[in-house]
């Protein structure tokens, strides 16, 4: 390859600007700028144009040379055919002359607006999904038959047998933690025993639901709306309803229904990890012994809590999976709107989780807690 | 200048030897050899599963052979040095089958891509020569705002056409063309190719099962079955071979009435 060359000459009163070599991307030489300037100096000299030298000519520099000729054809040109055609297509670009649609005053307040709206249409979406449920469970009911086994059992095992081994680690750690930190605090009063107390209301209540659904949005919440986002772009859930099969009942009802069964079980597992590591570390901090930790869980914490936690577990699970599936169902066929929903659908769901707890906390505070016994 | 113009008629634009393929136990190609000199529009046919796709995908260098050298333009695609690689690269152009358009950019910033990653050339150039390839073709100015997700098949296929040629290259390559247009379009879609080939004067290798394609464009023809090239020419020549495939892929009365249409 050739680079791209100018020969300047002046040839009576007029500057003969003699281009040789290919003219392409390639080969033009860099910064682009600087040739540009050049061109135009030349142009602003008025002088004659020789191209016929030129190998190849492709339509960077055709452009170029117009840009720098000023949109127009110079009056001394010599160029053989194939290269005035090359110019002559340049010449006749058709841009999109349209101005961009200026930004209206007080951005924030359409924002605003439209964040509203949409939050609306989210909510009058997901009550009709979760009205869908309803009607299928009562199909179900009627043609038990119906039920999609496979489906609930793959999700029971992805999203809850899977998930054994993360969430009794977190738990582990954290009651460790926790008891590490509390003990400290309770031996300045005195009051070591009183661990039992706090550990287990604490984890059983409220930390083992709230680790649990965390780690559960981020691990299959996060999973459901990628799969069902996907099968959305890639045509699969119309193909499902080609074939007659509802997609609420074969891909949302599965999915909620497992996660609603699975998450309680996964708060007791996780609660008994965290107990199980408050209990290490109380032993080892303070020297209380497991035999009474063990005496004394039965006695301090009512059973109560146990209930209120696999409650939340269900409700959890409920939420993580619903909003899961809705934001999955509005996936567009493009790879932003799935990295979007599928952000959205955690972090919604996580939001969620927390707002359902707190309700929670409202309206169990007379229960299984000392003040209330 | 005489020198790089003799070197350039002396080396082909795309060298193949000695390719050898296999997918675990499978053997894909056994011992390929293949030339493609400038200007020709070379069309690769074959049964299905027969690799096709796959010495595509080799040719670009997407794909390494398990033996054998891909040389372009007398380099090989899977040189040491990237800058070379990158060099290369610039040269083709690849249309795939089903557009690979970035879903998250618009028509516009999908054309521009391969102009913006080169770093050299200001917005406005871009934004010129955007426009240029859009009209090239044959789609208006307002489509340059468009999603791929709103585009309709034929559309794709032009914006990819447009995306691959952004940086004009040397070497168009092609996978299935016309895959999945109605025969309508995707005879203005071949009739769209031969233009721009007559214009520009790239190279083309193209994998097709169309024969409507391959007659309106290829000047020669690439037969591969049994896991090698089994006849490579002009349309002519490669009618003329006397083999079980090649009888049944052309000489059905449907294909001889395509090919006849497109030779005559």
């Amino acid at each position: 390859m050739t680079d791209a060359t100018i020969i300047t000459a002046r040839q009576g009163e007029r500057v003969q600007a003699t281009l040789s070599g290919e003219w392409t991307l390639a080969t033009l030489p860099t910064p682009i700028a600087a040739l540009e300037a050049r061109l135009r100096a030349l142009t602003e000299s008025q002088a004659s144009w020789d191209l016929q030298g030129i190998l190849r000519l492709d339509s960077v520099a055709a452009l170029l040379l117009w840009r720098s000729w000023g949109q127009r054809w110079p009056d001394a040109l010599a160029a053989g055919a194939a290269q005035r055609s090359v110019l002559a297509r340049v010449a006749d670009i058709h841009r999109d002359r349209r101005a961009a649609p200026r930004r209206p005053h007080f951005v924030w307040l359409y924002d605003l607006g439209r964040l509203v709206l949409r939050a609306r249409k989210n909510l009058v979406d997901i009550v009709a999904l979760i009205g869908q449920l309803l009607l299928d469970v009562g199909y179900l009911f009627a043609h038990p038959r119906d039920f999609p086994w496979r489906e609930f059992s793959a999700t029971l095992y992805k999203s809850g047998a899977q998930a054994l081994p993360v969430t009794a680690l977190v738990g582990f750690l954290i009651g460790i933690v926790l008891s590490f930190l509390s003990s400290l605090q309770l031996k300045a009063f005195g009051a070591d025993i009183y661990i039992v107390n706090l550990l287990g209301v604490s984890i059983i209540r409220e930390l083992g639901p709230v680790i649990v659904a965390v780690l559960v949005a981020g691990r299959s919440g996060s999973a459901m709306t990628a799969q069902i986002g996907v099968m959305r772009v890639t045509e699969e859930i119309d193909a499902l309803a080609m074939m007659g099969v509802s997609r609420s009942l074969r891909l949302v009802f599965p999915k909620v229904a497992a996660l609603s069964l699975a998450m309680p079980l996964l708060v007791v597992w996780c609660a008994a990890a965290g107990v199980f590591g408050g209990m290490v570390a109380a032993n080892l901090e303070m020297g209380l012994s497991y035999a009474y930790f063990i005496d004394a869980l039965p006695r301090v914490v009512a059973v109560a809590n146990v209930w209120i936690g696999i409650g939340k577990g269900f409700f959890f699970g409920l939420v993580i999976a619903l909003i899961a599936c809705h934001f999955g169902l509005k996936v567009r066929p493009n790879t932003e709107s799935l990295s979007t929903k599928t952000t959205t659908a955690v972090v919604t769901a996580i939001t969620l989780v927390i707002i359902v707890d707190a309700v929670f906390a409202v309206f169990t505070r007379h229960i299984g807690l000392p003040g209330a016994m | 200048m005489t020198a790089t113009a003799t070197a350039s008629t002396i080396s082909p634009v795309v060298e193949l030897r000695g390719v050898c393929t296999r997918f675990g136990e499978t053997v894909i190609h056994q011992d390929i050899d293949l030339d493609v000199e400038a200007g020709q529009i070379l069309g690769l046919v074959g049964g299905s599963g027969s690799g096709k796709t796959t010495l595509l995908r080799e040719i670009v260098g997407l794909l390494l052979p398990n033996a054998g050298s891909v040389k372009l333009f007398g380099q090989s695609v899977s040189a040491a040095n990237p800058q070379q690689r990158r060099g290369l690269r610039r040269r083709f152009g690849m249309l795939f089958q089903r557009g690979a358009l970035f879903s998250a950019l618009s028509v516009f910033d999908n054309i521009a891509f391969p102009l913006r990653e080169l770093r050299v050339l200001d917005e406005e150039i871009i934004r010129d020569l955007v426009y240029l390839k859009l009209g090239m073709v044959e789609l208006e100015a307002p489509h340059a705002q468009l999603m791929p997700a709103e585009l309709s098949g034929g559309m794709v296929k032009r914006v990819a056409l447009a995306r691959a040629l952004s940086l004009e290259p040397e070497l168009l390559v092609l996978d299935e063309p016309t895959s999945g247009l109605d025969p309508d379009l995707a005879d203005s879609f071949v009739r769209l190719i031969a233009m721009l080939q007559k214009e520009l004067a790239f190279t083309v290798i193209m994998v097709t099962h169309d024969l409507e394609t391959l007659a309106g464009l290829a000047t020669r023809i690439a037969v591969l079955a049994e896991q090698r090239i089994i006849a490579c020419g002009t349309p002519a020549e490669v009618l003329a071979v006397d083999h079980p495939f090649i009888r049944s892929f052309f000489c059905s009365e449907h294909a001889a009435a395509a090919m006849q249409k497109g030779l005559v």
